[in-house]
């Protein structure tokens, strides 16, 4: 198939960017998306000009370094699927196809596709962690049963790729999802309740910080998630928050 | 007496590292603050070790190439982690753990090191449950386990098919903890380029920022290099993209020497090239092998049916089905080892019976476990009179709680559903047990150079068994390298801050920029992925699944060519100031295309067939590997001269005696 691409092109990040067109010729239906920019940029530097920047490693849906907003979709058009798992199935002979950046202000763009999502990181930092020493010294793996019910439900959220999509997704670029998850995977679990009061806090205010917006509740992240990460998240994180800032004592 | 010492504790096997545990020097508390580390790579060999270092009290500065430690490679396993812990009562113990490791190496690994993993497994499951990870549990809340190949008992641990993501995540939490304190400074989007050797000794390296593109020196008292395993070499293989050697083979023109380099795993179940545009291969986890047959049909004209779509699978009878692994080696069946497994179906698919287009393609078929499955839940509901459908329905749905995503993973890739038709796999390159050799200590034979994870060569032989990887990352870096690196350390303690204003520092940066800068003005007429897909074609054709004198040759010209060619003919865009992602695959494919070429030496220079190494000059009337003992029970350590093709081989000599070296059998 043919297609029309219409790329944001950006050379740095203090740079102004701009939409530029591209043709692409004789795809196959069992490329992935990111197989289909590859021909592109081969063909951009066989011909002298600079490949398109994107973010990617495993292309497995994995790593969570693939991003891109495809027709106006984090991720594109497939539900629970991540750019690099979208095969170009998923599109039609001749059609016309806008790729751009994540868009969040604590998401500056570095160059054409990329962003910096480092503030995720920093967010992890600031309490998304049991803290334990590595010594080797923890007690046996099976002294505290966990449910299953809990043990399935922490892993769900756990599942989060850390991608940024839910933010992308937002039109308040709010990072609720992503922090909810990993308040959700510790909370659920009897070894991350220790300290779930103090991780909250913390992780809220870092994720305030970073500049990311406040949660209107509108859905669009889960809707765009290609983990499923459920809105349950962010509930229980209300809730969570709530106990570590009212309860009596504090 | 060999230039290689390994170091291996006196005492016996089960002694060692108790015994070196208490007697290697260390480092106290107060003095570890004045001593930097430097790790490179932090997959879970790497953020395992900058948490447990910086936790120890060491400053730690590590680096990765993606924009978080959260992305490494290590976050794509699948399957499971090993551990010895008896948890089913199935008969597992520290020592079978070991003697199926270094058996399913096929006896080409180092004993004291093995025992030494066996060990600390158990501490790994637990440290993991300590941090929050959700591995896969029970009704009555206690962790599941399910079994791999090579084995006879179920000592996996796993979270669905995520596994490695939800250890690394781990790990990765530990870090952040770490660097929340300011006790690891974290480099993202930073790759080293060399590293820099002041007098004997490693004192550094040259990174370069990936988003300014400016060359850095970075100085310390030791380098720990957690780098990852080098498929990619292949081009196609199932590791991430940016995968590469780049670091290690850094260090290996530094003086650290490369062991067993040709010891490659083929993994047998994974999605089947689909074209030439194809960037990747995706693993279908080993796990699969638990609950799904392996066959090819019997009749080469069924066979052919099939390729040309006239035939579907599902309409093939029982008995028109060769499940060929269960008639080969009725005990391990499905499991058996992946170099076993591998081999198999190539055997089957060279003999004409191929079953997708291009005849390079067996099946993985789900339909008997679903029917199993469903069959015991309608006993488990006291359902009697289920009908097959209702069987069928319920079957499906606990093969979902087990593969679910990996089902998935499979549809979107090739549009099929393999609930209702049995999945088409091939083997594919996955994993090089092969890497820097290091000694008991995880010391390269750079002093103050260290590798951890399947950078190193040390624990799986010539053949690594499944979920084993995850297991050695996370000993290595939580259990053993912070132990280990004091003995080195201890001698480091006066030697105050180390500068970058050395000579040393200032050449090695100026080579580093010097070769970005002669790969830049090239500019020659083919891209670098150009030359990376023929090098890969030449590795798989001539130093893949199956091996032979000539073609090793062969392609050590071919390389040598291909290299020649590169230097003269690629084509990099942009400059060397700010993001190249071109430049930065250039420097990469510019690494391979010397690797390369190492690795058919070895493989030439080994007359036998042992584990993943297959030399079809050296096997069985049936077609099984013949392994020469006499010979060749030795890792073959490899010193750079300047040529790859020229290195110089040292054998290290390996000595059993906890285990009786057998024939390898699983039939
Ligand atoms: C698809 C797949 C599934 C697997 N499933 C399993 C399984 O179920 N069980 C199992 O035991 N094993 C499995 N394995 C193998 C296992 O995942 C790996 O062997 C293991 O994760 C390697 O970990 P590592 O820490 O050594 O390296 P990696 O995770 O590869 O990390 C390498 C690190 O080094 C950094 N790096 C590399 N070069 C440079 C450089 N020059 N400069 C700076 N940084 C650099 C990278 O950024 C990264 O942080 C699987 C492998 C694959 C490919
Ligand atoms: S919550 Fe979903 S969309 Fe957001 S970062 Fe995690 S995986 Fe990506
Ligand atoms: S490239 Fe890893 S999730 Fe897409």
């Amino acid at each position: 198939m043919n297609l029309t691409l219409k790329v944001w092109r950006q050379k740095d990040a203090n740079s102004k960017g701009e939409i530029v067109a591209y043709d692409v010729k004789d795809i196959s239906e069992e490329m992935s998306f990111l197989e289909m920019l590859d021909v592109l940029n081969e063909k951009l530097v066989a011909e002298g000009d600079e490949p398109i920047a994107f973010d990617h490693d495993c292309r497995e849906g994995i790593c969570g370094a693939c991003s891109l907003y495809i027709n106006g979709e984090p991720h594109g058009p497939m539900n629970r699927t991540t750019t690099c798992q979208l095969h170009m199935r998923s599109f039609k002979d001749g059609e016309t196809v806008f790729i751009e950046p994540w868009r969040a202000k604590a998401f500056p763009v570095i160059k054409d596709l990329m962003v910096d999502r480092s503030a995720f990181d920093r967010i992890i930092q600031a309490g998304g962690y049991v803290s334990v020493n590595t010594s080797g010294n923890t007690i046996d793996a099976n002294a505290i049963p966990i449910p299953k019910e809990d043990a399935d439900e922490a892993f769900d959220a756990a599942t989060c790729i850390g991608c940024g999509a839910c933010v992308a997704a937002c039109k308040n670029a709010s990072a609720m999802l992503f922090v909810s998850a990993k308040v959700s995977q510790l909370s659920l679990l009897p070894q991350g309740k220790v300290e779930a009061e103090e991780r909250v806090k913390n992780m809220v205010e870092q994720m305030d910080h970073e500049g990311f917006g406040a949660c209107t509740v509108t859905g669009a992240c889960e809707a765009e998630c290609p983990k499923g990460i459920s809105l349950e998240n962010i509930s229980r994180m209300n809730r969570e928050y709530l106990k570590a800032t009212v309860s009596p004592g504090k | 007496m060999s230039v290689l010492d390994s170091k291996i504790p006196e005492g016996s096997i089960d002694k060692k590292w108790t015994n070196h545990k208490n007697h290697i020097r260390l480092v106290n508390p107060a003095n570890k603050r004045s001593i930097d580390i430097i790790v490179v790579g932090t997959g879970l060999a790497g953020a395992s070790a900058a948490a447990s270092l910086a936790e120890m009290g060491y400053n730690v500065k590590a680096f990765c190439f993606q924009d978080s430690p959260r992305r490494a490679h290590s976050i794509a396993a699948q399957g499971g982690i090993n551990a010895a812990k008896n948890y089913q009562n199935d008969g597992d113990s520290v020592y079978r753990l070991f003697y199926d490791t270094v058996k399913g190496g096929d006896y080409r690994s180092r004993e004291s090191n093995v025992h030494r993993l066996a060990e600390v497994s158990a501490d790994i499951i637990d440290q993991c449950v300590a941090q929050g990870v959700p591995f896969a549990r029970e009704y009555g809340g206690l962790l599941d386990n399910r079994s791999f190949g090579g084995v006879q008992v179920s000592r996996t641990f796993y979270a669905k098919g995520q596994t490695g993501q939800q250890l690394l995540l781990g790990a990765y939490s530990a870090l952040s903890r770490q660097i929340s304190k300011g006790k690891v400074k974290m480099y993202n989007r930073h790759e080293m380029l060399d590293l820099v050797m002041v007098d004997d000794k490693a004192r550094g390296i040259i990174a370069r920022n990936l988003v300014t593109g400016k060359v850095e020196r970075h100085a310390a008292h030791a380098v720990v290099l957690c780098t990852g395993g080098y498929g990619n070499v292949f081009f196609l293989s199932t590791n991430a993209m940016g995968s590469n050697v780049t670091a290690a083979w850094k260090a290996h023109k530094r003086g650290a020497f490369m062991a067993n380099p040709c010891f490659t795993q083929i993994h047998p179940t994974c999605i089947p090239v689909s074209g030439d545009h194809q960037s990747k291969l995706t693993l279908m986890s080993e796990s699969l092998r638990n609950d799904g047959r392996i066959w090819v049909p019997k009749k080469i004209e069924d066979a052919q049916a099939i390729r040309e779509g006239r035939l579907k699978p599902t309409q093939l009878a029982e008995e028109d089905r060769d499940y060929y692994l269960e008639r080969r080696y009725p005990s391990f069946g499905n499991l058996v080892p992946r170099d076993v497994a591998s081999r198999a179906a190539k055997e089957r698919c060279d003999a004409g019976f191929g079953v997708n287009a291009t005849g390079q393609a067996v099946y993985l078929d789900f339909a008997s476990a679903i029917e199993r499955y469903g069959k015991e839940q309608a006993s488990i509901h006291g359902m009697n009179n289920a009908s097959k459908d209702e069987i069928i329905a319920m079957g499906k749905k606990v093969v979902e709680a087990k593969y679910g995503n990996l089902f998935e993973m499979y549809e979107k890739i090739k549009d099929q559903n393999p609930y209702e038709t049995p999945m088409m796999i091939y083997p594919a390159v996955h994993y090089t047990m092969g890497g820097i050799w290091v000694d008991y200590n995880l010391m390269t034979t750079v002093k103050g150079c260290f590798a951890c994870g399947e950078a190193n060569f040390s624990d799986h032989g010539a053949n690594r068994l499944g979920a084993s990887a995850l297991m050695q990352g996370l000993a290595d870096g939580y259990f053993v390298l912070p132990y280990t690196i004091g003995d080195y350390l201890a001698d480091d303690i006066l030697t105050g801050k180390i500068s970058t204003d050395q000579p040393a520092f200032e050449q090695a940066e100026k080579n580093v920029n010097d070769r970005l800068e002669t790969l830049l003005s090239i500019q020659g007429s083919k891209t670098v992925d150009h030359f990376h897909k023929r090098l890969g074609k030449i590795m798989w054709d001539k130093c893949g699944m199956s091996r032979n004198a000539e073609g090793l040759k062969e392609a050590m010209v071919e390389i040598k060519a291909l290299r020649e060619e590169f230097w003269k003919d690629v084509k990099v865009p942009g400059s060397i100031n700010g993001l190249n992602p071109e430049l930065e695959k250039a420097g990469r494919v510019a690494d391979f295309l010397e690797l390369g070429e190492l690795m058919c030496l070895d493989a030439l220079t080994r007359n036998e067939s042992c584990g993943g190494h297959f030399r079809e000059e050296f096997q069985t009337s049936e077609g099984e590997a013949m392994r020469d003992d006499e010979n060749f029970t030795f890792v073959s350590v490899f010193e750079y001269t300047g040529e790859p093709g020229e290195a110089v081989l040292h054998k290290e000599d390996l000595n059993y005696e906890a285990i009786e070296v057998k024939t390898r059998s699983y039939k």
